[in-house]
């Protein structure tokens, strides 16, 4: 008798997603599969608006990194425009990103993350999550939430808003920095520096409790992207997209992230929304690659600042090559962090940031515009077609959370076969299945938070359907 | 000249025979809504906001199109009225794709203002959604039928005050396009001259400078008073 465990919906995460872990008839875990339960259809209504709205729309696809999406828009735009922004915009720009990677991160650390391995797996799940963090670590957390708040304080100086902020459009930004705006980004710089300095610590200091989760949570061998500059150095707003293995061997280098298409396929599932990319030359599903802090990290041949470089040595002695456990993008993401820090600071000291140049003009003069940048979750793809008036006319967009499908998806089995006896499903051994999706952050409409408060519901059925048994958690 | 003296919301005023209601009104500080009328156009009393009491009718009046008389006693912000103008704007924002949140004008649209100075957080009706298009053939602006309201103001400045008369209303009711020409694409107008006039009286995000992006669009109406200022009173006013 083959049975189905269903986990529904997956807790702590962005987004709306439930998993379903297959049973045979000898009790053992046959499969896993992560299904993403929303549709959203950005790219079907985008269709026959002009692309100067595109940013300000795309925006709209998340409200945690909406400046991610903002950035790609822009980034298609100028292409289609055939111009680059003028300095200051660009510097802007990549304040913007860094700010956001601060704030992304943060907030997957702090409030969604860290409850798992500070509180414990297996601790009260009515106070595994921040206000348990808060009730424990009042400091710790406040930290966190402070750490969260610069980043969107940048981010809304900029763009006038926190969530959704209308900054930037084809050929540069729609808003000036003022002198006071930077005096008050490195009035924050010291805190933020020591509130990740003490998560750092904190981490490091329990993630040895833990070598069961690290060993068997989404700990495997995967391709590797990201984007890394001309230096192969860490970079999250341009540059050229790099692969490595497992080993950390280069596997391609230097390609252009225009040209997507002649080297990342996208496959569709019938069981799940998200779309699911595969590195073309290894075919579907061989090419599963994962992108992200943990991949960037791999990808980079250092972070190009002297702080997050120190760190970075260290991370990379968890691995052979390139760090493979699913748990360390949590570690990984605290290196982006200090890694932003270091880069606001260094762009918030810079004159040139303040000018006034920060639109460049032109009409239309491609029909085809790709954007790429780094979001938090890794490389985003923003890829228009547009016809010789600018109404957008086929829009593909490649999230980073689908790039990082099928990895979820074997990183939600192994975690399964390891920690989930089908006859006596825990509390824990579910958390950690969830654990090893939230490894990756996945922003699955990047709209909605699901902090601890729904429901859990685990079904055992029959494969004829039949209801054997059910577990309702938090509700 | 008579005058006429009459009462707004409860205020005794005096205006010119001839004049309407809505301008005596705004000229005494009583603010009536309206999305259709610009001063310096002719009113053709499309968009029903400006509708008001007047004692011993028991019809509703616009305010724009009727004119004021010996001791009339007008009203002009009662439950009931303003009951009326919340179900106008919701059949507006139902009539179209209204998207504030993507538009051009967000933040600068005379439609949203008055949606929220009025209180208009839902709509009861349903959506129509209709499948409208966008024509950007013009080289410098742009037209979205989605956000149109059928005010005819650019109709109006494009014929009063241009006098190019490339745009006019086609069709009928709610399915009612402003088109240029005969239906063709803008860019390809023999008569629009490219003054934006149109542009700049349009209340929403319809029509719209081509390269803006969401909230970026901001629209300047002084350049009409300078215009109709000079034409009819011969009087430069900047």
């Amino acid at each position: 008798m083959s049975r189905r465990i269903l986990i529904n919906p997956v807790t702590r995460i962005e987004g709306h997603a439930k998993i379903s872990i297959y049973v045979d008839e000898t009790g053992e875990i046959s499969g896993a599969q992560f299904h993403v339960v929303e549709l959203r259809g950005f790219e079907k209504f985008a269709q026959g608006r002009p692309f100067h709205e595109m940013p300000g729309l795309m925006a709209r696809t998340c409200g945690i990194c909406p400046v991610s999406h903002v950035l790609a828009g822009s980034k298609a735009g100028d292409a289609l425009l055939g111009i680059a922004p003028p300095e200051a915009a660009q510097k802007q720009r990549r304040l913007m990103n860094y700010a956001q990677h601060l704030q992304s991160h943060a907030l997957s650390f702090f409030h969604l993350s860290s409850p798992d391995f500070l509180l414990g797996f297996d601790s009260d799940p009515a106070r595994r999550n921040i206000f348990g963090l808060a009730a424990s670590d009042p400091d710790f957390a406040r930290r966190g939430i402070r750490l969260r708040q610069f980043g969107q304080t940048v981010i809304e100086m900029l763009g006038g808003r926190r969530i959704h902020p209308p900054f930037s459009a084809p050929g540069g930004m729609t808003r000036v920095l003022e002198q006071a705006d930077v005096d008050e980004i490195r009035a924050w710089i010291p805190e933020a520096y020591e509130s990740v300095r003490l998560a750092l610590a904190r981490f490091k200091k329990v993630v040895d409790e833990y070598p069961d989760e690290i060993e068997h949570i989404g700990n495997f061998p995967s391709l590797f992207m990201g984007l890394v500059n001309r230096y192969g150095e860490l970079e999250l707003y341009d540059g050229a997209i790099r692969f490595v293995d497992g080993e950390g061997n280069v596997v391609a280098d230097g390609l252009d992230p225009a040209r997507y298409q002649t080297y990342i396929g996208e496959a569709a599932e019938e069981w799940s929304y998200m779309k699911f990319p595969y590195y073309k030359p290894l075919g579907y599903p061989g090419g599963m690659y994962r992108v992200g802090p943990l991949a960037r990290l791999n990808v980079c041949n250092s972070t190009g600042t002297p702080l997050a470089d120190r760190e970075l040595r260290e991370f990379r002695q968890r691995g052979k090559g390139a760090v493979c456990a699913a748990f360390y993008y949590h570690w990984a993401r605290l290196i982006e962090m200090l890694h932003a820090v270091e880069r606001i600071e260094e762009l918030a000291a810079d004159p040139a940031i303040l000018s006034k140049q920060v639109r460049a003009r032109a009409g239309q003069n491609r029909n085809l515009g790709v954007g790429v940048c780094e979001a938090p979750r890794g490389t985003l793809f923003h890829h228009y077609e547009v016809d010789d008036n600018g109404l957008v006319r086929k829009v593909n967009l490649l999230i980073a959370t689908g790039q990082n499908n099928l990895a979820m998806n074997q990183a939600v089995e192994q975690t399964a076969r390891r920690f989930l006896r089908p006859d006596q499903v825990t509390e824990g051994a579910l958390n950690r299945v969830e654990a090893a999706i939230r490894c990756f952050d996945p922003c699955l409409s990047c709209a909605t938070h699901a902090a601890g408060r729904w429901p859990l519901v685990v079904e055992f059925r029959r494969p004829s359907g039949e209801l054997l048994s059910r577990v309702v958690r938090g509700g | 000249m008579s005058v006429k003296t009459l009462v707004i919301d409860g205020k005794a005023v005096t205006g010119r025979a001839g004049e309407t209601i809505f301008n005596v009104a705004w000229e005494n500080g009583v603010r009536i809504p309206r999305l259709c009328h610009v001063g310096g156009l002719s009113d053709v009393g499309a968009c029903r906001l400006c509708l008001v009491e007047i004692e011993g009718q028991r019809k509703l009046a616009a305010a724009c199109l009727t004119p004021v008389e010996e001791g009339m006693v007008v009203h002009t912000s009662s439950e009931r009225l303003k009951e009326h103008r919340r179900l106008i704007l919701e059949l507006l924002l139902a009539e179209r794709n209204h998207v504030c949140a993507v538009c051009v004008m967000n933040g600068a649209c005379e439609l949203q203002d008055l949606a929220a100075e009025l209180g208009v957080d839902h709509v009861r009706l349903r959506y129509r959604f209709p499948k409208l298009g966008v024509d950007t053939s013009h080289e410098r602006f742009g037209q979205d039928q989605n956000r149109c309201i059928l005010c005819t103001r650019c109709v109006r400045v494009c014929d009063e005050v241009e006098g190019a008369h490339t745009k006019d209303v086609f069709g009928r009711g709610s399915g009612s396009l402003i088109i240029n020409d005969m239906g063709g694409p803008w860019g390809e107008s023999d008569t629009c001259t490219s003054c934006g006039k149109c542009v700049q009286v349009c209340p929403t995000g319809a029509l719209f400078s081509k390269g803006k992006s969401v909230a970026e669009m901001r629209k300047d109406r002084g350049f009409l008073k300078y215009i109709v200022t000079a034409r009819e009173k011969r009087e430069w006013i900047r």
